[in-house]
């Protein structure tokens, strides 16, 4: 896409765009500015010397981030001379720290530890002022991060900017429902109904929400029209069986399901965890027996809900199309985000399977293979004894666990539901943990399967 | 002497289309709710909290009309385009370089891009208000249904360009069947299904065949995505959206605390 392009003229490429991104963002902290003191939402954050009771507050400092984003703005236009010295950018030594630290293991660990402080700590990150501040520095990064070519390369390809405007919308939409919740929560501790309840007089659907549904089409159709004109849709070359393109990837949206083929075998990978998927998602309503939480935000209610769901949603599926999409490329490596894609870059593959380490590495003998043309019942019996570990422990997580959960820990789960529904979540939810736990022990032990089974193409 | 517009509104065609003036009263804008086909979808006064954007984010209200908007363009499109391997990758460079409906390409495109963001965020939203339990369970099934079929419009629609990106994204997603148990010829199980010592199951026979239409993505595939994309698809979709529609409505409207 900007292969062909001299430095020249990606800098003019890139900066044409990003004048006016920084336009809008500073446009956006005006607006924000602006509307802070127009509905006296005003707040003293720096108290100036002198005790004249003047200070430094939300409003003035968010008109002061929009005159550094016009700043940026005039900067990022001096790159339209084919020059990008001025440019605002990310400082090489941050990228280089960046990608030599970044890997699946960083990223996932990150990401998690990162979802779980947003959670815990959600007080105080949906405050507005902390939110507005994030989502500037979200933006910020983004726009820094644009004037690397590799950075630039993937993400304004045009099928990923959906993953761009996707997580700017999960963001904004995570906090808002997070911000309800948190007021409905504090709310119903002090016996107060929740927000929605206070809206439950009636009004007439025309006007009311026939009017906001034509403004809405009005909105949608005029930014529709304007990605598709300032976007064009990408047309490669014409197919070609013969030619594989390295990376090949699935379209965005199923790029979570192409990144578990790392830790899974497409028998799993790609035909029964997306069917758990489906039938989980559909399961949800007759599992949650739970008859708090209907109708309103709240996350106190349901913590245990929210948090499976989250841990599904955002912390499985969306981060994993984010690194399948952004962060995986030739020969399915990782690649740091301002690294350039090398087909030729090699990743030490030495993974290893448990029937391996018992047989070979702590008893020192061989695997005992079925010999070839062997009878069925002889094949399975040489594929029992190697692979008996890997049995055992594969059936003791998926029978034995659920019931010694529901005896245990999920014991108040398990009288609620009764014994099928009960074993329906659980294995659910085992099923679901199975993709952290492989994860993890590739990560320790270089773990490829716990069960192999070449012979039926039965790996697990 | 009445103005055009008068005219027009007084006129017998008119009047006969539309069964109410433009209501400006409490009685009218009630009927008039009740007697158009379009409005009638809609209950005829609703609580404020379920057409609050901060509460249902608009988003499947979204989804609807980004199906609207694809059905249109889909159309528009399929009159510039020939479903074959001779004809699909140039009947799309023409859509770009000649016809000045160009643009179009790129709002199905796109379109069809946000469709799949926003019926995620209106799945994420019901989840978060708890708006599937009881007693709008089965309405939560219907939409999984709905983001299944979803998902399948926008990956079947991904072949037809018929350029590298779109057979090898295809390819890579298929190749997933496979690995189906018992119906892939790669899948455990397989081996399973013999008659008479002859394998059932092979790359001739097995689900991924039955996607693709032969072994490799090819002309019988492109068909095959072809009519689901542009026919079978979205008939489910039709069908699904009027019983989610319907039983909106039929589970008391929007959720809200009780
Ligand atoms: C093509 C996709 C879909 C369309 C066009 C659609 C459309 C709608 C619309 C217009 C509403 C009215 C309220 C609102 O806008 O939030 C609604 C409600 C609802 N949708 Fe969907 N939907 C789709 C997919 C889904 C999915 C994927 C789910 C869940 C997995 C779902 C579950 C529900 C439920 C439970 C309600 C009732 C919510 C309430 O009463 O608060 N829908 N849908």
């Amino acid at each position: 896409m900007t292969h062909g392009l001299t430095d020249a003229l990606f800098y003019e490429k890139v900066s044409s765009f990003l004048v006016w991104f920084y336009v809008v963002l500073a446009a956006m902290n005006g607006i924000a500015a602006l509307y802070v003191w127009r509905t006296g939402q005003t707040k003293k954050w720096i108290g100036l010397p002198g005790g004249h009771g003047l200070g430094i507050t939300n409003a003035v400092v968010w008109l002061l981030v929009a005159a550094a984003f016009a700043v940026c703005a005039a900067l990022a236009g001096s790159g339209m001379s084919g020059n990008g010295a001025w440019m605002p950018s990310m400082p090489e030594a941050w990228k280089n720290f960046i990608d030599s630290n970044t890997g699946p293991v960083v990223y996932s660990l990150g990401t998690t530890v990162l979802l779980a402080a947003l959670f815990v700590f959600r007080r105080f990150f949906t405050t507005p002022a902390v939110a507005w501040t994030i989502l500037n520095l979200m933006l910020l990064f983004l726009g820094l991060s644009m004037t690397d070519r590799d950075f630039f390369e993937i993400v304004a390809k045009p099928d990923n900017v959906p993953i761009v405007m996707l997580i700017l919308l999960l963001a904004f939409f995570t906090w808002l429902a997070t911000y309800r919740a948190v007021i409905n929560d504090d709310r119903m501790e002090r016996g107060e109904p929740p927000l929605e309840k206070l809206d439950d007089e009636k009004v007439l659907v025309w006007p009311d929400l026939v009017y906001i549904e034509l403004i809405c089409m009005i909105a949608l159709t005029a930014f529709l029209i304007f990605w598709a004109i300032a976007l064009p849709a990408p047309l490669e070359e014409p197919a070609n069986i013969a030619k594989t393109p390295n990376p090949s990837k699935a379209p965005w949206y199923f790029l979570g399901l192409q990144e578990m083929l790392v830790y899974f075998d497409p028998w799993m990978a790609g035909v029964v965890l997306p069917l758990l998927v489906v039938n989980g998602l559909m399961a949800i309503p007759y599992l949650d027996f739970n008859k708090q939480g209907n109708g309103y935000y709240t996350i106190k209610q349901r913590k245990f809900a929210y948090l499976t769901f989250q841990f599904g949603f955002l912390e499985i599926w969306i981060t994993l199309i984010v690194l399948g999409t952004l962060l995986r490329g030739p020969n399915w490596n990782f690649f740091g985000p301002y690294e350039y894609w090398d087909a030729h870059k090699v990743e030490a593959a030495d993974n290893i399977n448990l029937s391996q380490i018992w047989w070979e590495k702590l008893l020192g003998s061989s695997l005992p293979m079925p010999p070839s043309g062997a009878g069925f019942l002889v094949q399975a019996g040489h594929i029992l004894l190697r692979e008996w570990l890997g049995f055992a422990l594969t059936l003791g997580y998926f029978i034995v666990l659920p019931p010694v959960l529901a005896l245990t820990v999920l014991k108040r789960y398990y009288q609620k539901m009764g014994l099928i529904r009960f074993m329906l979540m659980a294995n659910l939810l085992l099923f679901m943990a199975a993709l952290p736990i492989k994860m993890v022990l590739r990560w320790v032990f270089t773990l490829k399967y716990i069960i192999w089974i070449p012979e039926w193409f039965l790996n697990f | 002497m009445p103005g055009l517009g008068e005219t027009i509104r007084e006129s017998q065609i008119w009047k006969s289309i539309f069964r109410h003036p433009m209501p400006v009263d409490r009685r009218n804008r009630i009927v008039v709710m009740l007697t158009n086909f379009f409005l009638h979808l809609h209950p005829v006064s609703i609580k404020k909290q379920g057409i609050a954007l901060s509460y249902t984010w608009c988003m499947g209200g979204v989804t609807f009309f980004l199906f609207l908007v694809e059905t249109v363009t889909g159309v528009l499109l399929m009159f510039y385009y020939r479903p074959t391997v001779q004809w699909a990758y140039t009947d799309i460079q023409m859509l770009r370089d000649v016809h000045s409906l160009g643009i179009l390409r790129e709002i199905h495109r796109w379109g069809a891009h946000a469709m799949v963001i926003t019926v995620w965020l209106h799945m994420y939203r019901v989840f978060l208000t708890g708006s599937y339990k009881p007693p709008r369970e089965f309405n939560w099934v219907v939409g999984v249904l709905l983001l299944l079929l979803t998902l399948l419009l926008s990956f079947t629609g991904y072949l037809l360009p018929w350029d590298q990106l779109a057979v090898w994204a295809i390819t890579v997603g298929s190749n997933m069947a496979r690995a189906h148990p018992f119906l892939g010829h790669e899948g455990p199980g397989q081996q399973l299904l013999t008659l008479g010592g002859v394998d059932m199951i092979t790359s001739a026979s097995d689900a991924r065949f039955a996607l693709l239409g032969a072994r490799e993505v090819g002309e019988e595939t492109l068909n095959r995505f072809y009519i689901l994309h542009c026919i079978a698809i979205p008939l489910g979709v039709a069908l699904l959206l009027a019983i989610h529609f319907w039983r909106v409505r039929k589970d008391g409207g929007i959720s809200g605390p009780l």
